[in-house]
């Protein structure tokens, strides 16, 4: 849960002043660091992007009336109506927010335990 | 294996976000595109009335902005300098995308934004020479101080605008085609004033006419094509007396044409629907005692739209009107004393001429008995995830080698090509005119001011507070022998070039004429007494007849008046050709159908509302109907392009000469008469009609047959206004076709304070995201106009006034 509240506060932050992408390195480090489940880690990585993006998104709706929205729903999608440039805004933010948390996840599993045995051995001699 | 899964998740990863990251074809980034921080959604905007104070430091001082419940801007400054700064400012900051695009198309630069499928398009303007016209014009502005400080504080503006936006503030396009602004220059200024000559003044007939020539000969194509027409109302009324001694005209050259193989060429004709009407009442016609001006110009209807509104204010005047986003100052608009407008000439400004290479090589060309060199012009075309297209252009004396024909017509196997004379080509200081304009005072002011125009040839109408009216047919007219261009001509005989230039003060024209009122809408400009030649064939006159019909017949003229009459829906052409044409029609040879849609024209009022059906098979049937005369006299084929005669010479052979044997269908053994071609054209119509549309039916009806399409400049439909209803067509005061229209409709009644009325078919921002992108669409499609909102100091108090902006 934390986690979740971590990445979409921090990549908030960073999509302020860095490209968009940057969300997907804030979440591959969160995840990286915190010991998660694989399962975990995907979800609060797509959960956190996604919500801070829907709701972004959902703020610039209503407060333009939706009128712009359906018109970039009919040009991208071929149809017009409001719910799918904000669904697919959540859902497009979420895969990469997912991905970059899951890649953490099995970087940190397969070079942080390295360093958790090299310091064990260390301790050990 | 931790390693094998982590490696291959963060692969993936990578590759998800990289692909996100970058278009594909004409599918945009969607990474960027979907973020809420930069993306579309960043485009969105609601209505602000907040007030601004903008550091800048690109004015002498500061200047202050109003805008109206409309978003257009009234500007205040101190001095001239930073009025067009705030100028370029504003327009970039509601219009960038437009500005940009439309010079990279003049300059032939679209490639570099799309691919390669504009390659043939870039091609065509580099080889016609537009950046070798706007080069020539940015040395003129950059001679004249005046324009000189208005084109640099205009890009200064600009630039002042683009250097702040970071990629979140990308207008739209620029995300969805995945590109950056680039800084503005003086000379895209020059561009932009190209590109719309290139709209008005690059229609060309030379070529079909040559062929035509060369099939039926010169007293046939006398006959059928010629140099004025059979009805005809002109601009400078019959009966005009001319002010002026004419200098010596040109002799015709004893030769009047090269030795030419019919030739096929592709060479768009004029765009019949770009045009526009214009007129001005006198004081005597006027219930207000004061003159009453209206403009409204046609052009190809686009979201953004062409014109920006616009009010300048600094000590050296007061203007308001439409501008164009790329260009300095007012176009078409008013100020305390004066009002003009606008409509195309239409004269014969881009000539061909056939030229004799010396070799393969083409390094030399024929011209008065001897060779000379051919300049060549390396472009440079950059296209879009391929590289460089270098394209040669060859440059003679006449201008850059448009076509070359490719076989080998003459006997010494020498190659031929076609070279271009155009007026875009000439140093010409055009914005000074509107620059005069805009400061003119008297009718004294508007004639020097139009002294500097070189092109596109305008008529410019004229009012003023001291009750004078006036219209000139205006612009940089060649010093032609007559008929000079009427076809192709020869590149070898310097008989055939430009001989000079009629002095601009004898340009037609016309000051408080006995009518009482002045007006054009792109037809002849006079009648055959006017000692110069211009052109031998003008717009058709059923709209500057229509127009001056119901001029001669108005008293006690108020705006309104004015505004209806630019609604006008009269098909006056109709109304020559159906008491002509339906008589023929053979009625027991129709079907249920066909006889349907025959009792509907013999009712129909020669209007062209939207839900009227006649109009859509009037249009056909004319359609057909010129078909079935002229396709089998002048067929075009791939090798040979051929023209037919015009409207008004067939209706005139219909009511005078109807045995002729021009109606014969000459590729058939049987003997056609007019009345099998008018009622076999009929029929071909309305089955035409009703394999489009089924039996006749509301699916006729004129609005959605017409369906008229505001198209956004890059051609998305979504962006787009789809099947306006709207009624009007062409060759009608209201003339709406299906791409072109009154792209600005004014109304300014001139008095001790001016009252103007106004509006364009879209919105001051080009942002699709913005409520001011299409909000005057329905206001235009009901034929209404909106008040102009004229202030006289940045202090004045109106309920209009919705937010202030400081430039400092």
């Amino acid at each position: 849960m934390i986690e979740l509240i971590l990445i979409a506060v921090v990549s908030l932050l960073a999509q302020l002043v860095l490209p968009w992408w940057s969300l997907a390195v804030v979440t591959f480090i969160i995840c990286f660091w915190r010991r998660i489940s694989g399962g975990r880690a995907f979800l609060s990585g797509f959960v956190g992007v996604a919500l801070v993006w829907l709701i972004y998104a959902t703020i610039i709706h209503t407060r333009t009336d939706g009128v712009f929205t359906g018109r970039m729903s009919e040009l991208l999608f071929k149809t017009n109506t409001s719910a799918l440039p904000l669904l697919v805004t959540a859902l497009v933010g979420g895969l990469v927010g997912g991905l970059a948390g899951l890649s953490g996840y099995f970087v940190g599993q397969a070079f942080g335990n390295q360093v958790e045995n090299r310091a064990a051995s260390r301790s050990r001699s | 294996m931790r390693y094998t899964k982590a490696i291959t998740v963060s692969l993936l990863a990578v590759l998800v976000v990289w692909g996100l990251n970058r278009p594909w074809g004409s599918v945009p980034a969607f990474g960027p595109l979907l973020s809420p921080f930069v993306g579309f959604w960043q485009n969105a905007e609601a209505i602000n009335n907040d007030d601004e104070e903008i550091v800048l430091n690109g004015t002498k001082s500061p200047v202050t902005v109003v805008f109206d419940e409309l978003a257009i801007p009234h500007v205040f400054a101190q001095n001239d300098h930073d009025a067009y700064f705030a100028q370029g400012y504003l327009t970039a900051r509601d219009r960038l995308w437009q500005m940009e695009f439309q010079t990279h198309a003049a300059a032939g630069r679209v490639s570099e934004l799309v691919g390669d499928k504009a390659l043939e398009l870039d091609r065509y303007n580099r080889h016609l020479g537009m950046g070798f016209g706007a080069e020539r014009a940015v040395k003129e502005m950059m001679a004249d101080p005046r324009s000189k400080e208005s084109v640099e504080a205009y890009t200064a503006g600009v630039n002042a605008w683009i250097s702040q936006l970071k990629p979140a503030q990308y207008p739209l396009e620029y995300k969805l085609l995945g590109y950056a602004p680039e800084p503005w220059q003086p000379i895209k200024c020059a561009y932009f004033l190209k590109y719309m000559s290139g709209v008005l003044a690059l229609g060309a007939d030379d070529l079909n006419m040559s062929n035509v020539l060369k099939k039926v000969g010169p007293v046939v194509t006398a006959d059928l094509f010629p140099d004025y027409p059979y009805r005809e109302d002109p601009i400078v009324p019959v009966g005009t007396k001319w002010d002026f001694t004419p200098v010596n005209v040109p002799a015709v050259p004893a030769s009047i044409l090269p030795d030419t193989k019919p030739i096929a060429m592709k060479w768009q004709e004029h765009d019949p629907g770009i045009g526009s009407n214009n007129w001005a009442v006198g004081s005597q016609k006027s219930a207000t005692g004061y003159p009453i001006l209206a403009n409204d110009p046609h052009l190809t209807l686009s979201l953004p739209s062409i014109w920006y509104q616009m009010q300048l204010v600094t000590p050296t005047m007061n203007v308001y009107g439409a501008t164009m986003p790329g260009s300095p100052g007012v176009i078409i608009g008013f100020n305390k004393q004066v009002a003009w407008g606008v409509t195309n000439v239409g004269a014969d400004v881009l000539d061909f001429y056939q030229i004799r290479f010396k070799d393969a090589s083409r390094r030399e060309y024929w011209h008065d008995n001897r060779w000379k060199p051919v300049r060549r012009r390396l472009e440079v075309i950059k296209v879009k995830g391929k590289p460089d297209v270098i394209d040669t252009v060859l440059y003679t004396h006449h201008g850059p080698v448009m076509y070359e024909a490719g076989q080998k017509p003459f006997a010494k196997n020498v190659p031929v090509g076609y070279a271009a004379r155009w007026i875009a080509h000439e140093a010409s200081n055009d914005f000074l005119t509107y620059y005069l304009l805009d400061r003119a005072k008297n009718h004294d002011d508007y004639r020097k001011a139009l002294s500097y125009y070189g092109a596109p040839a305008q008529n410019f109408v004229f009012a003023d507070v001291a009750k004078d009216i006036a219209i000139s047919p205006n612009g940089r007219f060649p010093l032609k022998w007559k008929d000079q261009g009427k076809f192709l001509l020869d590149g070898t005989n310097p008989a055939h070039d430009w001989q000079g230039w009629i002095p601009a003060s004898q340009n037609p024209h016309v000051k408080n004429p006995p009518r009482g009122f002045v007006s054009s809408a792109n037809q002849s400009s006079t009648d055959p007494t006017y000692p110069y030649y211009i052109n031998w064939q003008f717009a058709p006159a059923e709209r500057g007849t229509r127009i001056n019909q119901r001029l001669a017949a108005m008293q006690q003229v108020t705006p309104d008046s004015l505004r209806m009459l630019q609604n006008d829906n009269l098909n006056l052409r109709a109304a020559h050709a159906l008491p002509v044409f339906l008589p023929y029609v053979q009625a027991k040879e129709l079907t249920g159908e066909q006889a349907k849609a025959l009792a509907i024209m013999k009712t129909w009022r020669y209007n062209h509302d939207v839900a009227e059906i006649a109009p859509t098979i009037f249009t056909e049937w004319m359609r057909q109907y010129m078909d079935g005369v002229w396709n089998d006299d002048f067929p075009s084929d791939d090798t040979t392009t051929l023209r037919y005669p015009s409207f008004d010479r067939t209706l005139q052979l219909s009511e005078k000469d109807p045995t002729a044997h021009w109606f014969d269908d000459v590729t058939t053994p049987a003997h056609e008469t007019i009345g099998s071609v008018l009622t076999q054209s009929f029929r071909m119509a309305v089955d035409s009609l009703t394999r489009q549309h089924g039996p006749v039916g509301a699916a006729w009806q004129w609005g959605s047959h017409k369906g008229t399409r505001i198209g956004h400049l890059a051609r998305l439909d979504a962006l787009s206004a789809l099947n306006v209803q709207i009624g009007g067509g062409r060759d009608i005061v209201n003339a709406t076709t299906e791409r072109t229209g009154p792209s600005w409709r004014m109304v300014v009644a001139l008095g001790p304070t001016p009252k103007a009325y106004g509006v364009y078919p879209g919105g001051q921002s080009g942002n699709p995201g913005s409520p001011y992108y299409l909000n005057m669409l329905e206001t235009w499609r009901t034929g209404q106009l909106n008040e102009l909102l004229y202030l006289q100091s940045a202090q004045d108090k109106n309920p209009r006034i919705k937010r202030k902006l400081i430039l400092k």
